[in-house]
């Protein structure tokens, strides 16, 4: 994937739409399945970039399928989490960049469990427009994480739910330290 | 490989122009690129062609103008045809804007080159894009540059000292105009190469608009032309 964008920013100075390399990605996933001799890729990808049209959002699949998506999650437990993306994904086109970024922690709550979700199993990166690529340092993404486990914030199940308490049953997150994950 | 007879095989060296168009010169205006290039294609000496259009459209966004061999320039086309063929087939709200032809052409131009088959042009690519207009320009050697006013071949002498001295930002569209003719007019006297039937083209956010084509007024009535034989010392 780095050489096509790295080759279309050589021929082109400029940027290869996401769209584009998604195609070219999916294309040479297909062949995998068409040759006797090879195997299909053991991995599915979400792929998110800015292009001329906006935002976009594509799953990749080993078999050469690719969508988009406004919301997506894949893995084992991710059905949690698209039951909780497909509630709320409407409204995702109007909220802020903050809110969008606890809607994802929600998310992944969701495939938890009820395991507790700290900063040492959860990485957050964001891109988008005027904001290149980053992934947020675990500090800020246990602050984001305690914001809303310390307001007892459940996530809504429909908007006139009000929010239910669970600060009780659940131990301070200050009181655990969280394991040093250096990615 | 018969070396001694060498128009044709694999191994081509440098080439020589056949069919030739003079300079293109090219500004930034307030409201996006002017270009100005005449319609005349010579073979040698000769003005053999005289309504060569040398200033095409590429896609939405951009405008081509090219100094040099007629032939490569039609191929440059073909090719630029292409490109943006494949890039609408796309249909991804994404677009090639002038900065991404420029560059493409210049990967094209000096990969010739490198090969020793160069196409033996010099081209000027400007367009807007986004707001953003751009102006540029690549050699037959891949040399590429940006600017706000360029100009290829004699214009490169006779055009860009005046632009110099009198291009600003914001130039109206009028303004463009006639700082344009004044160089088109000062090439005209001076390049041999030249013909009096010139084009412009005005490329905008909006879209792309090639003038029809006319003339610039000369003037020759200069004292020192009349009687020119007036006190000369006999003939040879």
């Amino acid at each position: 994937m780095r050489s096509e964008c790295i080759n279309y920013g050589y021929t082109y100075e400029s940027p290869l739409p996401v769209g584009r390399l998604v195609y070219q990605l999916a294309d040479k996933a297909q062949v995998c399945t068409q040759r006797s001799w090879k195997r299909p890729y053991g991995v599915g990808l979400l792929v998110a970039g800015l292009d001329e049209s906006g935002a976009h959002l594509y799953n990749n699949c080993p078999s050469g399928n690719y969508f988009e998506y406004q919301a997506f999650a894949i893995g084992s437990r991710s059905q949690a989490a698209k039951t909780y993306l497909e509630r709320k994904f409407e409204k995702f086109t109007e909220s802020s960049r903050d809110d969008l970024v606890k809607d994802a922690l929600f998310a992944i709550r969701e495939t938890l469990q009820g395991e507790k979700l700290t900063s040492s199993v959860c990485t957050i990166a964001v891109v988008g427009v005027g904001e290149a690529f980053n992934i947020l340092d675990q500090e800020t993404v246990q602050a984001l994480i305690n914001e809303f486990e310390i307001s007892g914030e459940e996530a809504p199940i429909n908007e006139s739910v009000a929010e239910q308490s669970v600060g009780d049953d659940q131990r301070s997150a200050a009181a655990e330290e969280a394991a040093p994950m250096d990615i | 490989m018969d070396t001694l007879l060498s128009s044709e095989g694999d191994s081509q060296r440098t080439q020589y122009p056949y069919v030739t168009g003079t300079s293109i010169i090219g500004i930034k205006y307030k409201d996006g690129i002017l270009m100005a290039a005449d319609m005349g294609g010579s073979y040698g000496s000769t003005i053999r062609y005289k309504s060569v259009e040398r200033l095409k459209q590429v896609g939405k966004h951009s405008l081509i103008g090219a100094s040099g061999e007629i032939s490569d320039f039609q191929e440059i086309l073909k090719y630029l045809d292409e490109l943006i063929l494949h890039d609408n087939m796309w249909d991804d709200g994404n677009s090639l804007g002038p900065k991404e032809v420029h560059n493409y052409l210049t990967r094209v131009m000096y990969n010739r080159r490198n090969k020793f088959d160069p196409l033996w042009n010099s081209l000027v690519i400007g367009g807007v894009k986004n707001g953003q207009k751009y102006l540029g320009s690549v050699s037959m050697i891949g040399v590429h540059y940006e600017d706000d006013h360029l100009a290829t071949g004699f214009g490169n002498h006779l055009a860009r000292p005046i632009l110099r001295e009198e291009w600003r930002e914001d130039l109206s569209f009028e303004e463009g105009v006639k700082l344009l003719e004044k160089c088109m007019r000062n090439l005209l006297y001076r390049d041999r190469s030249a013909v009096n039937k010139l084009q412009i083209a005005k490329i905008t956010e909006e879209g792309l608009t090639v003038s029809q084509p006319y003339s610039l007024k000369t003037f020759w009535n200069f004292a020192a032309f009349q009687n020119p034989t007036v006190g000369a010392t006999g003939s040879w």
